[in-house]
Formats: structure tokens, sequence, C-alpha cells
């Protein structure tokens, strides 16, 4: 039996992508019975060079996690394209930008001094920031350059598969190789575009019970609820939970602990902005029968209720989101 | 995501003139070259008026000789003439929904000076309308099977005018009343103002009209225990309560309350005379027959005493009748349950209703009633003596936003100048004394009545609140202010009538919660539009009438009653119902039933199907609203024809330069 050539690239990536493909434990041993890795830096002692030696499209498939950060992560994902049959976005970061998308915030000018000099927990005085070349003793030193927008990999390159998650479930990774064990011994594959993961939402296998309708009068952090109920819907307790809204196919990871599904699976195929649909549904939710009865300044207080707007329902999705493309760096 | 054009559609576009409405603002000429050249359209037309005969025509024959599969109409609002636009394409032989109107009228011509911009909006208008009609789908309009009954909650004036409304319109009604007999408040009344007809003489005829109309079900002792389904089809249940005496076999010889041994207060008469246990409301009742107050009765379960069946006759009591629950369906509701009065317990500064000789204006009622408790002689509670002061407080516990009723009842001021003025008659050395924020007369012959008391008939006006009330010997010390000479006034009375005004009654609350019907911020029921729609609710076959929505006086809750009547024959009228097809629709394969549209919706046109584990619309419920599409957070719902993808496509033609 052929084995197949995989090659697994990132870009920027807190590599728990990686952790998590070897997260599959025994069955890892599974994986390299079908498949000879022809490139995985985090794992094997790889260079670029290691890629650009190869054949284009002498990989099979090409899997890439992390956000295009910078200009060399851009580079490397079009490298992959090009010696890939097949390229997989993996992880939330490729498949929407991802956390590092959240810099697209403060755009290029500002994400230096937000890093280097103004956060709480940095001491820098002289004020130094990472410059694309530097003189160092008479030798030139180079770092990758910082795109305007930390981005998705497929406003790239053309993408063949999709497999979200923060990091993917090993059930996810599991439907990988399996898919990758057909085309082995089948040669054939998913229609292209097809997201690795469930069609609905984490509703759908949360397992809580939901009250017949679902209402709250205010957002809760996990820690201000006395006894949180572990049968009965967050969302309907007051705790944020971005299930409805997010894809299914983690199997309720995070919300059978008791904390509210922070949307790492992303949207549904039928939603273009993850962040906008859940603030629609949880605004419409709002203590529906007494809406009338607020007034602007007690709407502003729950609203303060929620720490980091942005953060909380664009978590994963900025850098794939409507309002990320509003941004004021981006009007050329 | 992008859905594909499966063949070329053949757009007709049709520009009107709307006279010089559109056309002066709008170049016309410029507009059809630049749809012509910028869209991907079959034939464009402009008419003088493209709502005129002429102009339908143009449109009719279009759509044949040029094989139109697609038409938009760019004329005035969708509002105004899209109906008309659909029927003449159906007249042509095409599906009506494929026929779309741009409204460069209303959003155009009517709102711009500046001909070019305006013209190029308009065009873009229509590029975005193109955007839309391209992706419409044929429609057929859902058709609704009707069960050609009403329901009508609630026995009072209201109540039975609608009921016999509708069923002089020929269909069958069912009325259902809580307690023993119909009439409601009005039953209570002694003359009605400004005419000061006797209040029952005018209504017992048409209770009585009621009981023998062969369309007409009554259940009185009944109650609406739940409801379900949808305008045409109501499934609903009511709980007819046992009466312990039997309609048909009652011949009201009233043997059985000399014999009763309990003694209770008389609701009827507002607590101010006894009844006993057994007992018959009040004499013109409907259905004429004696009730047994389970409450009370020492003959229900234990059996203590069996005096009243042992002297009937007729053997009409029985003790061991038990609650039935009947089911029936129903075409439309109309919901007429009425009002309570605002209780003078609830005013401190007036006594908190502790004082016999400070009551409400329905106890002035009673006493001023042939019928009551007085045989229609004044005389006070307290003693029994006839009072020689009256003081009427208007507004009593109304228009204080701080402690009491925020709004004004609209009746107090003339039931209250009613009472004087009755008083009066009675009373002639007698005084009587109004005291008001502003006297409010609006009503046909009201503010004549008012001058009447005011000037013909020596009814003392002081304009002021009263503060206090307190007891003085066997008097009343009234205190307030006169606001007009700017003193404090102090008045001993005899007696003091509060003109408390009318709150939501228990009833209208309960049925709110049974029909899922919106209630205002005081409790009453919502319209589903104050002005335009006074008589429908916000769910479709559920009709308002009289109190149930806020205070009214008789004339205005007959005719709102009339109103909501038709409102409930237009719908038994058909034995089918047509409803609009443009309905939501859920796409169970991304759909997480995460139950956020069923709060959204405020038909209660969505629900889980518990057997297939899937949200599911009802589709006679459902008005295309859009409400749930745009709440679902996995993006699962979508009103037909018009898609998520079918709007971005709009949006984006809108903003193309």
């Amino acid at each position: 039996m052929n084995k197949l050539k995989v090659a697994v690239a990132l870009g920027a990536t807190c590599a728990g992508c990686d952790v998590a493909i070897l997260d599959l434990n025994e069955k890892i041993l599974d994986v390299i019975e079908i498949v000879d890795f022809v490139f995985w830096p985090t794992a094997m002692d790889f260079k670029l060079e290691d890629l650009k030696a190869l054949k284009d499209g002498e990989v099979d498939v090409g899997l890439y996690h992390g956000a295009i950060g910078t200009e060399e992560d851009e580079e490397i994902a079009k490298i992959l394209r090009k010696k890939s049959k097949v390229v997989v976005a993996f992880g939330a970061c490729a498949n929407f930008g991802g956390i590092p998308s959240l810099t697209n915030m403060p755009y290029e000018s500002k994400i230096f001094d937000v890093v280097y000099k103004e956060s709480p927990s940095t001491s820098n005085p002289e004020g130094t920031v990472p410059l694309k070349e530097t003189e160092v003793e008479g030798t030139k030193l180079t770092l990758p350059g910082i795109r305007k927008r930390a981005d998705s990999l497929n406003s790239v390159i053309d993408v063949d598969y999709y497999v979200p998650g923060c990091p993917p479930m090993v059930p996810l990774i599991e439907q990988v190789v399996d898919i990758l064990r057909v085309f082995v011994e089948k040669g054939t594959l998913p229609p292209k575009g097809a997201v690795i993961a469930g069609q609905d939402t984490l509703c759908k296998e949360c397992g809580r019970t939901k009250p017949e309708t679902i209402s709250y009068t205010e957002f809760l952090s996990p820690q201000e609820v006395k006894e949180i109920d572990p049968d009965l819907c967050l969302l309907s307790q007051g705790i944020l939970c971005l299930g409805p809204a997010t894809r299914s196919g983690c199997g309720g990871l995070c919300t059978s602990m008791n904390v509210g599904c922070r949307g790492c699976l992303g949207p549904t195929d039928k939603v273009d902005d993850h962040g906008l649909k859940m603030i629609s549904a949880l605004t419409s939710l709002l203590d529906v029968e007494h809406e009338e009865e607020y007034t602007e300044e007690e709407l502003d207080k729950l609203i303060e209720k929620i720490p980091d707007p942005l953060g909380t329902f664009y978590r994963f999705t900025y850098g794939v989101s409507m309002i990320s493309k509003l941004h004021p760096d981006m009007e050329e | 995501m992008k859905k594909e054009m499966d063949e070329k559609k053949k757009v007709g576009v049709f520009i009107c003139h709307c006279g010089r409405n559109i056309a002066q603002t709008v170049d016309i000429e410029k507009l059809m070259e630049e749809v012509r050249e910028k869209y991907d359209v079959e034939f464009v037309e402009d008419n003088m008026y493209m709502c005129s005969d002429p102009g339908q025509n143009l449109l009719k024959e279009s759509i044949q000789a040029k094989n139109l599969d697609r038409v938009i109409v760019a004329a005035c609002s969708r509002d105004m003439h899209e109906p008309t636009f659909r029927s003449a394409a159906q007249e042509a032989g095409l599906n009506p929904y494929l026929v779309e109107i741009a409204n460069i009228r209303e959003q155009v011509s009517w709102v711009h000076d500046d001909k070019e911009k305006a013209t190029e909006k308009a065009s873009k208008i229509i590029g975005s309308t193109i955007e839309k009609v391209v992706r419409d789908e044929p429609l057929e309009p859902l058709q609704i099977p009707v069960v050609q009954r009403a329901l009508v909650i609630g026995g009072g004036i209201a109540g039975i005018q609608a009921a016999l409304d509708i069923a002089d319109a020929g269909y069958e009604v069912t009325l259902v009343e809580k307690s023993p007999t119909i009439g409601g408040h009005m039953a209570q009344l002694a003359e009605t103002f400004p005419t000061l007809d006797c209040s029952q003489c005018i209504l017992t005829p048409k209770m009585v009209a009621l009981s023998r109309h062969p369309k007409i079900n009554l259940l009185t002792t009944s109650e609406v225990v739940s409801v379900e389904g949808y305008v045409g089809n109501f499934k609903v249940q009511i709980r007819k309560n046992p009466r312990y005496v039997d309609v048909d076999k009652c011949n009201l010889c009233d043997d059985c309350t000399a014999v009763c041994p309990v003694v209770v207060h008389d609701e009827y008469n507002q607590g101010l005379a006894p009844r006993k246990a057994i007992y018959i409301p009040f004499p013109q009742a409907v259905p004429a027959s004696y009730v047994i107050d389970e409450a009370t009765c020492l003959g229900i379960d234990p059996l203590i005493c069996s005096k009243c069946k042992d002297v009937c006759l007729v053997e009409a009591i029985d003790f061991d009748m038990q609650p039935e629950i009947i089911e029936e369906e129903f075409g439309a509701i109309v919901v007429a349950t009425g009002y309570d009065i605002y209780p003078i317990e609830n005013i401190g500064e007036y006594g908190y209703g502790s004082h016999p000789d400070i009551i409400s204006g329905l106890d002035f009622e009673r006493l001023l009633s042939a019928n009551g408790p007085t045989q229609g002689v004044i005389r006070r509670p307290s003693d029994g003596k006839i009072p020689k002061t009256v003081v009427f407080v208007h507004c009593a516990g109304s228009r204080d936003p701080a402690k009491h009723l925020p709004y004004c009842s609209k009746i107090c001021c003339m039931y209250s100048t009613k009472h004087a003025l009755q008083y009066k008659h009675l009373v002639h050395d007698g005084t009587a004394i109004n005291f008001y924020i502003d006297v409010r007369t609006a009503g046909k012959d009201y503010e004549e009545f008012y001058k009447r008391a005011a000037e013909e008939e020596q009814v003392i006006y002081v304009r002021g609140k009263v503060s206090e009330i307190i007891e003085d010997g066997d008097q009343l010390l009234v205190k307030g202010v006169d606001t007009l000479l700017g003193e404090a006034v102090e008045v001993h009375a005899d007696l003091v009538v509060l003109a408390t005004g009318l709150v939501p009654s228990k009833g209208t609350q309960e049925i709110s919660h049974l029909l899922k019907l919106s209630c205002d911020s005081k409790g009453f029921l919502k319209e589903a539009h104050p002005k335009l729609k006074p008589v429908e609710s916000a769910l479709s076959g559920i009709f308002i009438a009289g109190t149930a929505s806020g205070p009214k006086d008789i004339p205005e809750t007959v005719a709102q009653a009339s109103g909501a009547a038709a409102k409930a024959a237009t719908i038994l009228a058909s034995e089918y119902l047509e409803r609009e097809p443009q309905i939501a629709q859920v796409d169970p394969t991304t759909c997480g039933v995460c139950h956020t549209c069923i709060h959204v919706c405020p038909y209660g046109a969505i629900y889980l199907d518990e057997v297939v584990g899937r949200i599911t619309v009802r589709e006679a419920l459902c008005e295309g609203c859009g409400s749930c599409a745009a709440a679902c957070p996995s993006g699962s719902i979508e009103l037909k024809n018009s898609t998520s993808e079918g709007i971005r496509a709009r949006i984006k033609a809108l903003l193309q330069g």
C-alpha cells in the first residue's frame, strides 16, 4: 500500500493543533500506517527548505494550522498549496483567523505599541519594537514582516477542506484519519469545501435540557451563579454560551464542565458572521416579555456585564467577520 | 453558498411615471436606457399610470407577448399596488409571487430633488429588485380549513353583543361566562349616562335574545382552561363547573332560599346586602335558575344540610353534580373579559375602605338601583340614614402614577356626574359636591349632561383633589383644596363616593396567559394596532371587545363588540382561509433546536415537534414577519422568497457603483 505524503505547515499558531494530533494517543499508530509525514516542523526536524525541495503536487495532503499573520506565513501557505494535491485548513485560526485575528482590531501601527509598550505586564523603557531588519555587530538580521491583518488561510490560497476547532477535537481528527484511509484505499474524497464537523449547532449535542422558551435577565459569569444546574441550559441560567450559534462536533466539551461555549468551531454553513448572529439571537432572547420596560441605561448596564464583547463574540472568527472588514486600515 | 441560477430568467421591467409624481424627479427615458444597458433584462417599458387599466393591460400583454417569467413594476410602495400587479400578472398566467415592486416614488421621487442622482438611485433600486425577482420561486397561497363556529369569552355587554352579532350573521357561537349569569357589570348599574336609560331595561332584552338564540350555546359557571391551535382551528377545553341546580327543572319558586341557613354577602349588591348559599344573582338572570355557592353551602361534601333539596318540589337540586370538561373547536375567538374596579381598599388617604360610609361608585350604583339593597332609596350603609350631603371624589386612585393608577379611566367623570344628578333627583334637599381634577366629557351629549348637572340641577363642582377623609362624629370630614380659589376646603359629608377607575379583570389576566395575548404595562390586552386594528389581537383569529383592552363606556364597548364580531365573521365566512405563503421555513440539517425562535415568535407559530425532535412552523399562524430568521443563531430559518443569499445580493446591488 502506498502511504499518503502528508505535510503539516503552520502560521500564527500556538501549536495546540500539533498537540491535538498527538492527542490521538494510540490511534496515531493507525495514522503512521497510512501516512508519511514529509514536513512537520513542530514534531520533527524539518526546515522550510525541505518543503520547497518537494516536487509540485507531490504532497497528497497538506494540513495548515494557524492564521496568516506574517509575510512568511503567507509564503509558507502558498508553498504548501503548490506542493499539495489537497489542502486542509486545520483549526480555528486557519479556518477563521482565530485568536491572532483579534490583532486586526488595533491596526498595524498600533499593534506593536499595544504589545511592546502599553500592555501592563511589559517593561520596555527604551520602547524597542521588532524591526524587519536589524544590524547586530555588523550582521544583518531579518524578521518576517507583520501583515496588516491576520487572516484565515482561504484568504490567501484555495482551500479544499476545513477542520475547525481550537484545537480540533480528537473525534474530528479521527474523522480526518478515516477520510485519509478512504483516500488511500479508494482514491475518493469528500466534496470540495466540506467542513469536517457537525452540520447543526452545539445545542443539538450539548445534552442539557432547555425550557420551552429560553430567556434571561442578566449575564453572569459562572462563578456568580450560586449553584449551576448541571442539567439545565446554561443560557437560561444567565451564563453566556455561544452554543446556539456554533457548529456541533465537540460533543459539548465545555458545556459539560458548566462552561459556556466559546464558539471555536465557528458558525454553520448558513452564517457568514458568527458574532453578529449570536448577538442577534442573544438580544432577541433578553427578557422578551418585559423588554419594553428596560431603559437605555439598564440595557447599557447589562451589556457592561460582558467583559470583552469583541473577544467574547468573535474570539475565533474576527478575521472573517464583517465588522473586521470595516476597519479603517482596510479602506485602500 | 452561492445559488446557481439554473436558467436565465426573462425579466420584464415596467416603469411608472405616476403622472408627474415620479417623472418630475426621475428621468424616465434615461432610467429605461440604463436598465436596458446595465441589467440583464428581457423587456423594459414605461407607462403614465401603471395602475390604470391600460397600464395593467400593458403588463398582461407583455407577459404573454414576450414570454416573461419575472416581472418588476417600478412604481409606488408595495403597500399600495403590489396586489394590483400581482393579480394582473396572474390573469396573464404568471405566478403572482414572481412579481416584485421597486419603490421609486416614496423612496426616490418624493424624497429627492436632484434629478440625476434620483435617476441613479431609481436604477439601483431596480437592480436590487432584479436580484430578488430572479431568485423568487413560484408560490401558492396556503389553504387553511376553517371551523365555522366562534367562541366568545365573557358574558358582559361586550360578549353579549359580539355573540348576538356573530349568531345573527348565521354562525354558531359558544359563549363562556365564569359567573352563574350573563350581564356583567352593566347588570349592576342603575341608570346610564347621558340619557339616564335604566341599565337593566336596555340590557335584559339582549340577555333574553341571547338565551333564546338558536345559534348560541350559553355556558355559564364555565371557564376556558386550555386553547391550542390557530386561526380557523382553535381547540378549546372548557370546564363547566357544577351549578348544583338543574337549570331545566328549576321553576324559580324561591322556596329554597327561605330555608337555607347560610347567609353571606351578596356580590351582585357589592356586599351591601345579604344572600343565601342558594340564590339567584338577580331576578332577570340568564339562565333563569338558582345556583348553589359551592364555597359556603353546607350540602356539598360533606353533606351537613339538605334543607333546600328537601323543599324543592321539582327536584332540581343535585349535590353530586361534577365539573364537566367540554372540548370544542372554533374558527375565531372573541375575548370580552371586562374589567374590575380599582379597590378602594388600596387608597389609604380615603380610609382603606374601612369606613362603611366611604363607598365606591359601583356600591353607589347599587344604592341607586330599584332592585338594590335599599330598593333605590339612598341610605348610607352605616346607619341607614338618608345622607344630606354627599361628596363624590373624582379620580380616586386614578391619574396618580406615584401611588395608584397612572391613567384616566375615561368614564368616572361621567358616572360621578350621573351619580350626583341622580342623588339630587332622589334627595331634593340634599347637597351633592363633586371634587374633580378636570371634568372630561368627551362623548356624544356628555358635555351637555355635565352642564345640566352643574347648571340646572345645582350639583356643586369643586376643582381640587381630596387630600384626606376622616371620621368626625357621625359624619365624615372631607379635606381638600379648591384650586380655583386657592383655598383649603373642608366639607362635612354624610356619605363619600369614590369614583375609582377600571383595572383589567382577573379573567382578563388569566385569559391573556392562556391565549398568549400580550398586555400593555397596565395589564389590559394589547391591540394589534392601537388605531387601525383596535379589535384585533396580535394573534390571527383572536379578537378583543370591550374593556379587556382598556377603559371604555357602554356605547364604545358595544361598537367594539360589533366590530370584533364582524371581524370574526369574516373569518367564519369561508370554508378555507387563504394565507400568504411567504412564511418561515426551517432547515433541519443545520438547526440545532436551540429554541431561540420559539421565544421570539410573536404569533406562537414556531414549536418543537417532540415526536421528530424538530423545530416546526405552524404555517397557518406564521405572519412572515421574519423575527425568527433574524434571531436564528444557526441561520437555519429563512422566509420563502427572502433568502439570506438573496438579501445579500440585493444589498450588494444597492451599494455597487
